[in-house]
C-alpha cells in the first residue's frame, strides 16, 4: 500500500510550556494540564501513518486532543513540535516546514476539511453554489459555466436539491448544510480529507445518509480520510484502523474490529462497555 | 521638480514641508517599483477634511514644481466644487505653477473619479483621489488578513463575489471601483472611476498614481503595465453601454460626439439629456466642428 501521510512525534501545547509539561501530564496522571506552568498539553508524541484510500478513525473523549490533530494537519493551528510528511504522487511535502503560500496551496489543492460546525467550513454570506465556486476558484478554474456545472454535479452527488443551489446555506437544515460542506470539501477531488465530528448533532437517519455518502466517496475516488469522532458507531462503520486518544496521548491503536471487540486499555474498555 | 520659493511667506512651496514631501516621493517610488501594491505612508493633516481628496492632493503637492502645468478635474469637469477648491489651494501654495483646463497642456492631472477621454502621453502624470484603496475590504474586514491575501495573490473571494453577481443578476453589477489586476499580481481598487475608464489603465503611457489620504495608502500603475479587470473566461469584462432602446449609440447633446462617456440628467423641460462627462473633451469636439 502506498503511504499518503506520515506523522511523527507531533506535540501541541497551549500556553507557555515548561520542561515538566510532558512528564507531569498524561493518561496515567489523569490530567493534561501541567501542574507547574498551567499549560494545556493537547497532543504529545503522536505518530500515525495513513495509506491511500484508507479511513483512519481517531476516537476519544472531549478534550483528548483528537480535533487538534486534524487542525494541525490542516494548518488551522501550528504544532509545538513534530514532523508530518504528505506524499503526493512523486512529490513529498514536509508539512510543518512549508511557508504560508505553500500551506495555502496544499489546503486549496490537495486537502479537504469538513468541520463539525458548518459555520466553520461554509461562508454563510454567499450561496451554497458560491461556496463550492470559491473552492474551485481557489483551484484556478476561471470559467463561469464550468464552475456552475461542477457545483451542480457535486450537489447532486451529495443529494442537495440543485434547484436550491443559489440559496444561502442558512436556509438549509443542519444535515443539508453538512452535505454542502462535504460537497465543498470534495470540489477539487482531494486525495486527503479530514472529517471532524461530521455527524455529531444530526439525527440518526441523516447521520446514516452522510456516513453512506462518505463510504461511497471513499470507494469511488479512493480518498484517504482521517475521521475524528467520539461516536463508536461511526468508527465501526467507517474506519479500517483506529487510534484511541486520552489526554493528548495515543493509548491504543490497531484494527477497528480488534479495538472494539478486544480493547486492551482500561479507558477503551470502559468506552466500549458504556456504548449504548 | 520642486523649487523652493517663499512668495507666500507663511508656507513652503507646496504647503507640505520638505520632509513630508520627501516621504511621499519615496512612497511613490516604492509604489512604482511594486505595481499595484498599497504602500502605507503617514498621510499629513491638510487644511480640509479627510475624504475630500487629501490623498491625491498630497501626491500632487509632492510632485509638482514651479514649471509644471496642472489640471484638476472632478467627475470629468474642471468646474465642479471639489476641483475648483483643490485647484485654488494648489495655486495658492505652489507659487509659479500654471493651471489649465486643457488635457493636452497639462503635465500633472489630479482627478476625482474620471480619467480624461483624450489618451494621455508619456510626459503626463495622472493623480487619482481614492476613498477606499483595498478591493478586498468587501470580503475581508481584517486588514491583517487582507495583507496576507494580497501577498499570496489570493483573490478567489473577490471572484466569488462576481460569481454571485452573475447568479443573481446575470451580469457583473460593479459599476465603479472595478477590481483590476496589475502586472499579474496585486488587485487594486482603481478609485471610483467608471468601468469605461478601466481599460485606459492597461498599458497606459502616463504614470497613474493613486492616493488615499484617510486610509494612508499610495499605489501606482506604472506606464506600460498590464491592468486586467477581474472576470471569468466566458463572462468577459465589459464597459458601460450607451445604446438607447433601439440599439443606437447615444451621442452628446452638446457636441454630438458618440464615443465618450456620457452623463445623464434631466433637462428643464423634463426629458432625459446626455452630455459628455469630460468637459474638456466636449469643448474640443465643438472646436473641431468649428463652433
Amino acid at each position: 500500500m502506498e503511504k499518503i501521510l506520515e506523522v511523527r512525534n507531533l506535540s501541541k501545547v497551549f500556553g507557555k510550556g515548561c520542561p515538566n509539561c510532558f512528564i507531569k501530564t498524561g493518561p496515567d496522571l489523569d490530567t493534561n494540564i501541567c501542574p507547574d506552568c498551567g499549560s494545556v498539553v493537547a497532543i504529545h508524541d503522536l505518530s500515525l501513518d495513513l495509506y491511500k484510500g484508507e479511513i483512519l478513525g481517531i476516537m476519544g473523549e472531549s478534550g483528548s486532543g483528537k480535533s487538534t490533530v486534524v487542525k494541525n494537519l490542516f494548518f488551522d493551528q501550528e504544532p509545538t513540535s513534530g514532523r508530518a510528511t504528505f506524499f503526493d504522487d512523486d512529490k513529498q511535502y514536509d508539512l510543518f516546514g512549508l511557508n504560508a503560500a505553500q500551506k495555502r496551496h496544499l489546503r486549496n489543492h490537495r486537502f479537504g476539511m469538513v468541520y463539525q460546525n458548518p459555520h466553520l467550513g461554509l461562508n454563510f454570506g454567499i450561496s451554497s453554489g458560491g461556496n463550492i465556486a470559491e473552492r474551485l476558484l481557489m483551484n484556478d478554474l476561471r470559467n463561469y459555466s464550468e464552475i456552475r456545472e461542477r457545483a451542480r454535479e457535486l450537489l447532486e452527488r451529495t443529494e442537495v436539491l440543485t434547484n436550491r443551489m443559489d440559496e444561502l446555506p442558512g436556509n438549509f437544515s443542519g444535515g443539508m448544510q453538512q452535505r454542502v460542506q462535504i460537497a465543498k470539501a470534495l470540489a477539487i477531488n482531494p486525495p486527503l480529507l479530514f472529517l471532524d465530528e461530521v455527524t455529531t448533532g444530526l439525527d440518526l437517519s441523516v447521520q446514516a445518509k452522510i456516513l453512506d455518502l462518505i463510504l461511497e466517496i471513499q470507494q469511488e475516488m479512493n480518498t484517504a480520510m482521517i475521521v475524528v469522532t467520539h461516536d463508536l458507531g461511526v468508527v465501526r462503520l467507517l474506519a479500517g484502523r483506529t487510534i484511541v486518544m486520552k489526554y493528548g496521548r495515543i493509548i491504543e491503536s490497531g484494527l477497528t474490529d480488534q479495538i472494539l471487540e478486544d480493547p486492551q486499555h482500561a479507558y477503551t474498555q470502559r468506552l466500549v462497555a458504556s456504548a449504548l | 521638480m520642486t523649487a523652493m520659493r517663499k512668495a507666500n511667506a507663511a508656507y513652503p512651496f507646496g504647503f507640505l514641508d520638505e520632509y513630508a514631501k520627501k516621504e511621499v516621493r519615496r512612497t511613490i517610488l516604492k509604489a512604482i517599483a511594486i505595481p499595484g501594491y498599497q504602500v502605507p505612508y503617514s498621510s499629513r493633516e491638510m487644511p480640509m477634511g479627510r475624504g475630500f481628496g487629501t490623498g491625491g492632493l498630497q501626491l500632487t503637492l509632492s510632485i509638482i514644481g514651479a514649471d509644471d502645468t496642472l489640471k484638476v478635474i472632478d467627475q470629468g469637469s474642471d468646474d465642479s466644487v471639489n476641483a475648483v477648491n483643490l485647484r485654488s489651494f494648489i495655486e495658492m501654495t505652489c507659487d509659479g505653477i500654471d493651471t489649465t483646463d486643457i488635457t493636452d497642456e497639462a503635465n500633472v492631472i489630479q482627478s476625482r473619479h474620471r480619467i480624461p477621454e483624450k489618451p494621455l502621453r508619456e510626459d503626463q502624470v495622472i493623480v487619482l483621489q481614492v476613498p477606499y484603496p483595498d478591493p478586498l475590504v468587501v470580503v475581508e474586514p481584517s486588514e491583517d488578513k487582507r495583507k496576507i491575501m494580497h501577498g499570496e495573490a489570493d483573490y478567489s473571494r473577490l471572484l466569488v463575489k462576481l460569481y454571485e453577481d452573475i447568479v443573481q443578476f446575470d451580469e457583473i453589477t460593479i459599476s465603479h471601483r472595478y477590481p483590476t489586476r496589475i502586472n499579474d499580481h496585486y488587485v487594486i481598487d482603481p478609485s471610483p472611476i467608471p468601468r469605461w475608464d478601466v481599460p485606459k489603465l492597461n498599458q497606459s503611457k502616463a504614470l497613474v498614481l493613486l492616493g488615499a489620504g484617510r486610509e494612508k495608502k499610495i499605489y501606482a500603475v506604472p506606464p506600460y503595465t498590464d491592468a486586467e479587470p477581474l472576470a471569468f473566461d466566458d463572462v468577459p469584462f465589459r464597459v458601460e453601454s450607451f445604446n438607447d432602446e433601439n440599439g443606437q449609440r447615444r451621442c452628446c447633446d452638446r457636441c454630438g460626439d458618440n464615443t465618450s462617456f456620457l452623463d445623464e440628467f434631466t433637462s428643464s423641460v423634463g426629458n432625459k439629456v446626455y452630455q459628455c462627462s469630460d468637459s474638456d473633451w466636449c469643448r474640443e469636439q465643438l472646436v473641431a466642428k468649428g463652433e
